[in-house]
């Protein structure tokens, strides 16, 4: 690894499994349990914070040594909200269908709670590639968990991945449906992303046991 | 640097100074993808309104549009008119396209004005089909379409779009196995006018029964079911007087 140094790759690997965003922070918990009905919208929605998180973690730090302390909270959620209108226009300039299925969840990112959280934790303390690094990483750990849930929830809510219907059709009763079986369309409401995320959760905790927190 | 960043007067001025940073980055940005973002809109709406009257590229299962290089052409080739009614008749010759229905049915909301609606008069192989474009309430935000119907006023095909009904729930109303329902129903009983409800557990999940004024209802998403048959009855409603005019 030439490219980067053990310290920064850290940066990058440790969200994505023991310091995860949503399992372990619980952070940006909101979003992912409004939009993981469908692994489409999960995985759109991953790139476009991707996008805002790595540019919002790059601007906070560069301006780290001038924003006034009062008002910090402010000029952080400008910087969010500017980067998420950028994105949105140039969306619908230049990828109009592709902004047409984000619609909503552009917005959402500026209520999202892990770019905040990167910005106060992170950002405001450390130089700008680094901060970089941080927000790709964090994004990609948020990723991880949206399309994971996501995953779950369509196949076992829709039957279908990616709108391809891989479980049969359910109204002419082929595929799984022949034996019986049936959509949960209990998965496809918010409820169930909760006890999914809680599942990855204990599965990750039983795993690991020095992530359990002592009572 | 020994810079007081604690000082009231450095943080008025940085909050100016990022305001006008931000807002003019923002102004500018705005105003040079305005044109691009109106074309985009001009597009998908040519598509839509396509979609209705049945010309787009479908395969078995998924949506898809005329191609948006030659959607321009292949409009003005099928839309051979797009007028504007009010009340019963259709005046002047005013652009169709360039109403927005939301400006409207705010205005109308006085009573001394009179709404101008919209028409598209499409005509393929020789067949023509009347396009009412239209725009509701869903669950969450607004929801739209177009419904295309044919001198006897029966639903000949139907697009729906949304802002931001509930993805796998409510999202489902732009989806074939929703929209393609509408093909064949009935809007008119006699001259009773009945509209389509969205009705679920209804005996007709197939929906074979095409008087029965209802298609099935997507499960979970009921009240953008409901928000989309109320769209259909109270904008179908205000068209009724010049419709039943073309009626043969």
């Amino acid at each position: 690894m030439g490219l980067l140094s053990k310290k920064d790759l850290k940066l990058i690997t440790d969200p994505l499994a023991d310091n995860n965003p949503i399992t372990i922070q619980v952070l940006g918990i909101c979003s992912a349990l409004a939009i993981t009905a469908e692994l489409k919208a999960s995985i759109v929605m991953s790139i476009a914070v991707l996008f805002v998180m790595g540019l919002g973690n790059l601007t906070i730090s560069l301006m780290r040594n001038i924003i006034p302390p009062k008002i910090r909270i402010i000029v952080q959620l400008i910087v969010v909200a500017t980067l998420v209108i950028i994105v949105d226009l140039v969306l619908k300039a230049f990828a109009y269908e592709l902004s047409k299925t984000l619609s909503v969840f552009v917005g959402l990112i500026i209520t999202n709670c892990i770019i905040m959280g990167r910005f106060e934790a992170f950002a405001l303390a450390n130089g700008p590639i680094r901060s970089f690094i941080d927000g790709i990483g964090n994004a990609l750990g948020y990723a991880l968990i949206l399309v994971i849930v996501g995953f779950f929830r369509e196949l076992l809510g829709s039957g279908t991945l990616l709108g391809f219907k891989v479980l049969g059709d359910p109204i002419e009763k082929t595929g799984v449906y022949a034996f019986g079986y049936e959509n949960n369309g209990f998965m496809l409401l918010a409820p169930m992303a909760l006890i999914t995320v809680g599942i990855i959760i204990w599965v990750q905790r039983s795993r690991n046991e020095a992530l359990i927190e002592d009572n | 640097m020994a810079k007081n960043t604690e000082s009231n007067v450095y943080t008025v001025l940085f909050a100016t100074g990022m305001v006008i940073v931000v807002g003019t980055l923002l102004a500018f940005l705005a105003s040079s993808l305005k044109e691009k973002i109106a074309e985009n809109k001009r597009i998908e709406k040519q598509q839509n309104i396509l979609y209705a009257m049945g010309v787009n590229e479908n395969d078995e299962s998924s949506v898809i549009f005329i191609s948006k290089d030659i959607v321009g052409e292949v409009f003005s080739e099928y839309i051979t008119k797009q007028i504007v009614i009010e009340g019963s008749k259709p005046v002047g010759n005013s652009d169709a396209f360039s109403i927005d229905l939301k400006k409207e049915a705010q205005k109308a909301k006085n009573d001394a004005y009179t709404r101008k609606l919209p028409l598209f008069i499409g005509n393929k192989d020789g067949k023509e089909y009347y396009i009412v474009p239209m725009r509701g309430k869903g669950l969450w935000d607004a929801i739209w379409g177009y419904v295309a119907l044919d001198n006897q006023l029966v639903v000949q095909g139907v697009f729906f779009d949304h802002a931001g009904e509930t993805p796998g729930l409510g999202s489902n109303i732009k989806e074939r196995f929703f929209m393609d329902d509408f093909v064949g129903e009935h809007i008119l009983d006699g001259d009773l006018f009945k509209g389509i409800s969205v009705s679920k557990g209804n005996a007709d999940p197939k929906n074979l029964d095409k008087n029965d004024y209802e298609v099935d209802a997507i499960a979970g998403s009921t009240i953008t079911g409901d928000g989309l048959a109320a769209m259909l009855k109270k904008d179908l409603q205000l068209y009724l007087p010049y419709l039943k005019t073309i009626k043969k």
